[in-house]
């Protein structure tokens, strides 16, 4: 059954906790798990939740997101009502390009009234988990909340940017915490940027926030209007992939490799993509690959350990390639060896090349280079 | 404004393949999966689209339902056009008749309509029993220079399987003198490939005199070329010299899968510059467990390998149980290979499960022949099957 809402999807926030990969790209459309990128999981959670009207909000950096997204036909979002739409900034001075939620929010406003859906799903792209947003607005409905914030208890590894929550025995948001210092390892109930809220009441907030001058969607809605408004938290309990940091990224790549948890993220449900029609990967009479995961196209001829290989990667004969994340089109040469890399898309390494880094500080190797 | 085109293809994809036994039981032959991702249908497609003909009719009569869920809109071959585009053509009730296609060309003859709404010059008439790229431009780029009523695709075979085919004895500027069908005795090696480009008025003509001619047996091959050869019309042949494989039996179709294998393999299916489109698994990457073993394979996405691969064609979501053992086999989507079951020398169809520790075939030799276990079948565990079996449904003991 459709369900009355339509998403919006921030594909440029957070891009500060990982600035390598997105020196040419949003945050959005960084790679990941071998054919994907990070708003694949974001808009295939909305069309698993049956919500067919998705605004994109981009406001830099976006060609290669809208050369991912083309028509949204991928994502079976090519509709003639609603589908995906691309919010890119109007240069008009009012409404100029925004650079935190609540400019975003403002700017949308012409969007946000055209609609006639009920609830609005509001989701950020740094998060990889199985979501099922019927649940959250089934439980919005219920508390007859005005803002349900998701929330997912997990380790806190960035510094900034994140929102611990505090709630009561009925869900009511009590306290919340905009980047406190916390000790290493801790962990806590986090605000998973993803926020459900009636359409009509998101449209009162942004309008009463350009009155009131407020820049902030944390600061002055969340934090400050606590106890006025209804702010509940649905807390999500499957597995929620966090990635603020190159570490993390890494982390969390490496993590699909391990059976339960590509289960979790792929059972029973489809993650929509953009199609390339590739060839199955080719593997060759010397490959070595264990414990891999092998994207379409590519052509392996040398030995593959605990790595992730993205689309059309070719490995030549002789190659050792270890604990890396070997991105879309990249390259890497005869007896050229490999340990803990992330190479970025187009990355060539000559033959007999050597690159180490390691599991804290993967080697990052810039998009297009040649090594 | 007229709206025209200035070529249609037709693609005849009504047969059953009965030389494929069980894999064709709930399925047209076109329909069949090929190289992991494909299905035969995907290469004509794909050709007609990477040569620039944007319309085909595609003709169905058997087991129509996976070949017309699989085409759809055409989208994935980006066929999914406001004038033009794929279309799915099947049998259908006139009010003066209604009948089977019988015969390809009583078949093209039933879709005159079709093919006259877009006022096209040229027809292209396929077949889509074939793994091979062609550029179909090429080809009528030669029947508008010559002149020609009708082109016929033909490739050079070896004089000792000529008699196997229709045989074209050409004049030195490829003009066509006459036609052998299965000649005893050849007199060329050029063979037609079943692809014709006609000159859309002629080819309206001679089916309309085909159809009222009771003693036709509404063949192309059998009866239109050879009445418009005795009839003076000016064909030709376009000699063909890239890979082309017929694979409607087991043994050929097994081959074309392994073609696709080695360093430099036969049939290079990941050629950008001549890419086979097709409909997409909706799948993760494969994953390649701690023990996986795979060598001089192809495996498509989804796939979750513990076992060992070899010289194994898998299509997408095929799972292989630690300890079992896949070589020289070619498996389609979404089948099992069950902890210690070895497959060796077979074709797996769709949505197989094999059982743990069964044996499924033997080792690949001069003697050995090919087993095929049919869609959707189980195999006990610990069964053996015997080399040469084709099964189509459950193997309990």
């Amino acid at each position: 059954m459709a369900i009355s809402a339509i998403g919006i999807i921030f594909s440029n926030l957070h891009e500060e906790n990982v600035p390598e990969l997105v020196r040419k790209r949003t945050m959005a459309s960084i790679l990941f798990g071998g054919r994907y990128r990070l708003v694949d999981f974001a808009l295939s959670n909305m069309v698993n939740s049956d919500i067919m009207t998705v605004g994109l909000m981009a406001s830099n950096n976006y060609r290669s997101l809208i050369d991912h997204i083309g028509s949204g036909k991928d994502w079976d979002l090519a509709r003639k009502d609603g589908g995906l739409i691309l919010l890119p900034p109007f240069s008009d001075r009012e409404d100029h390009s925004y650079s935190t939620r609540m400019e975003a929010l403002v700017s949308l406003r012409g969007f946000l009234r055209k609609r006639s859906e009920k609830y609005v799903v509001l989701a950020d792209t740094d998060g990889i988990a199985k979501m099922n947003f019927k649940d959250v607005i089934k439980f919005h409905e219920k508390k007859n909340s005005d803002i349900t914030l998701v929330t997912h208890v997990h380790e806190i590894e960035r510094t900034k940017d994140f929102m611990l929550v505090n709630a009561n025995e009925d869900g009511r948001v009590t306290e919340v915490k905009i980047a406190p210092h916390v000790a290493p390892k801790t962990t806590a109930e986090v605000f998973v940027n993803t926020m459900v809220l009636n359409r009509q009441f998101l449209l009162n907030l942004v309008e009463d926030a350009v009155v009131h001058g407020y820049t902030s969607f944390d600061n002055d809605i969340i934090l400050k209007q606590l106890n006025s408004l209804k702010i509940y938290r649905y807390e999500f309990k499957g597995y929620y992939a966090s990635i603020d940091s190159m570490a993390s990224y890494f982390k969390h790549n490496m993590n699909l490799l391990k059976k339960e948890i590509r289960d979790e993220l792929f059972a029973d449900r489809d993650v929509y993509t953009k199609v390339r029609d590739s060839a199955p990967s080719k593997y060759g009479v010397e490959a070595i690959v264990h414990n891999s995961l092998i994207s379409d196209g590519c052509e392996i001829d040398g030995t593959v350990e605990n790595c992730i290989l993205f689309r059309g990667v070719k490995i030549a004969k002789g190659a050792v390639v270890r604990n890396s994340i070997i991105m879309q089109d990249s390259v890497i040469g005869a007896n050229a060896s490999l340990n803990c890399v992330i190479a970025d898309k187009n990355v060539v390494i000559t033959d007999r090349r050597q690159l180490c880094g390691c599991e804290d500080l993967p080697y990052f190797i810039q998009k297009g280079t040649m090594l | 404004m007229q709206r025209k085109k200035q070529c249609v293809a037709m693609l005849l994809a009504g047969g059953q393949g009965s030389r494929l036994y069980a894999l064709t039981t709930n399925v047209a032959k076109p329909a069949v999966a090929f190289g992991g991702k494909y299905r035969i249908i995907d290469f004509p497609l794909s050709n007609c689209v990477n040569s620039g003909i944007d319309t085909v009719g595609v003709l169905t009569q058997y087991q129509p339902l996976i070949l017309n869920e699989y085409i759809g809109n055409g989208q994935p071959w980006d066929l999914d056009r406001a004038f033009g585009g794929v279309h799915i053509l099947s049998p259908y009730q006139a009010k003066t008749r209604s009948s089977w296609y019988e015969g390809t060309a009583n078949a093209i003859y039933q879709n005159m309509n079709f093919m006259k709404m877009y006022n096209p010059e040229y027809v292209l008439i396929l077949s889509g029993d074939h793994i091979y790229k062609m550029d179909y431009a090429a080809m009528l780029k030669s029947h508008i220079e010559k002149g020609a009523d009708c082109t016929i695709a033909a490739i050079d075979v070896p004089m000792s399987e000529a008699s196997r085919f229709g045989i074209l004895n050409t004049k030195p500027d490829g003009s066509i003198y006459e036609f052998e069908e299965k000649p005893k005795q050849p007199k060329s090696t050029l063979a037609s490939m079943g692809i014709y480009i006609f000159t859309a008025e002629k080819l309206y003509k001679y089916l309309e005199a085909d159809e009222a001619n009771p003693n036709s047996s509404k063949d192309f091959g059998k009866d239109v070329l050879p009445a418009m050869l005795n009839a003076g019309e000016k064909m030709f042949s376009y000699l063909f010299d890239g890979y082309w494989k017929d694979v409607g039996t087991i043994s050929s179709l097994w081959e074309a899968n392994m073609d696709l294998l080695g360093e430099k393999p036969n049939f290079d299916v990941a050629d950008k510059s001549w890419k086979i489109h097709s409909r997409n698994p909706l799948a993760p990457p494969e994953c390649i467990g701690a023990e996986g073993v795979v060598k001089n394979s192809m495996i498509a996405l989804g796939c979750e390998i513990d076992g060992k691969v070899e010289n194994s064609i898998l299509g997408s979501n095929v799972i292989v149980e630690k300890g079992a053992v896949v070589k020289d086999a070619v498996v389609f989507a979404n089948s099992v290979i069950k902890a210690g079951a070895v497959v060796s020398y077979s074709i797996i169809d769709e949505n197989v499960n094999v059982g743990a520790n069964a044996k499924i075939g033997v080792e690949k030799s001069d003697t050995a022949e090919i087993v095929v276990l049919g869609r959707g079948i189980t195999v006990a565990d610990g069964v053996s099957v015997a080399s040469g079996q084709k099964h189509e449904s459950n193997i309990l003991e």
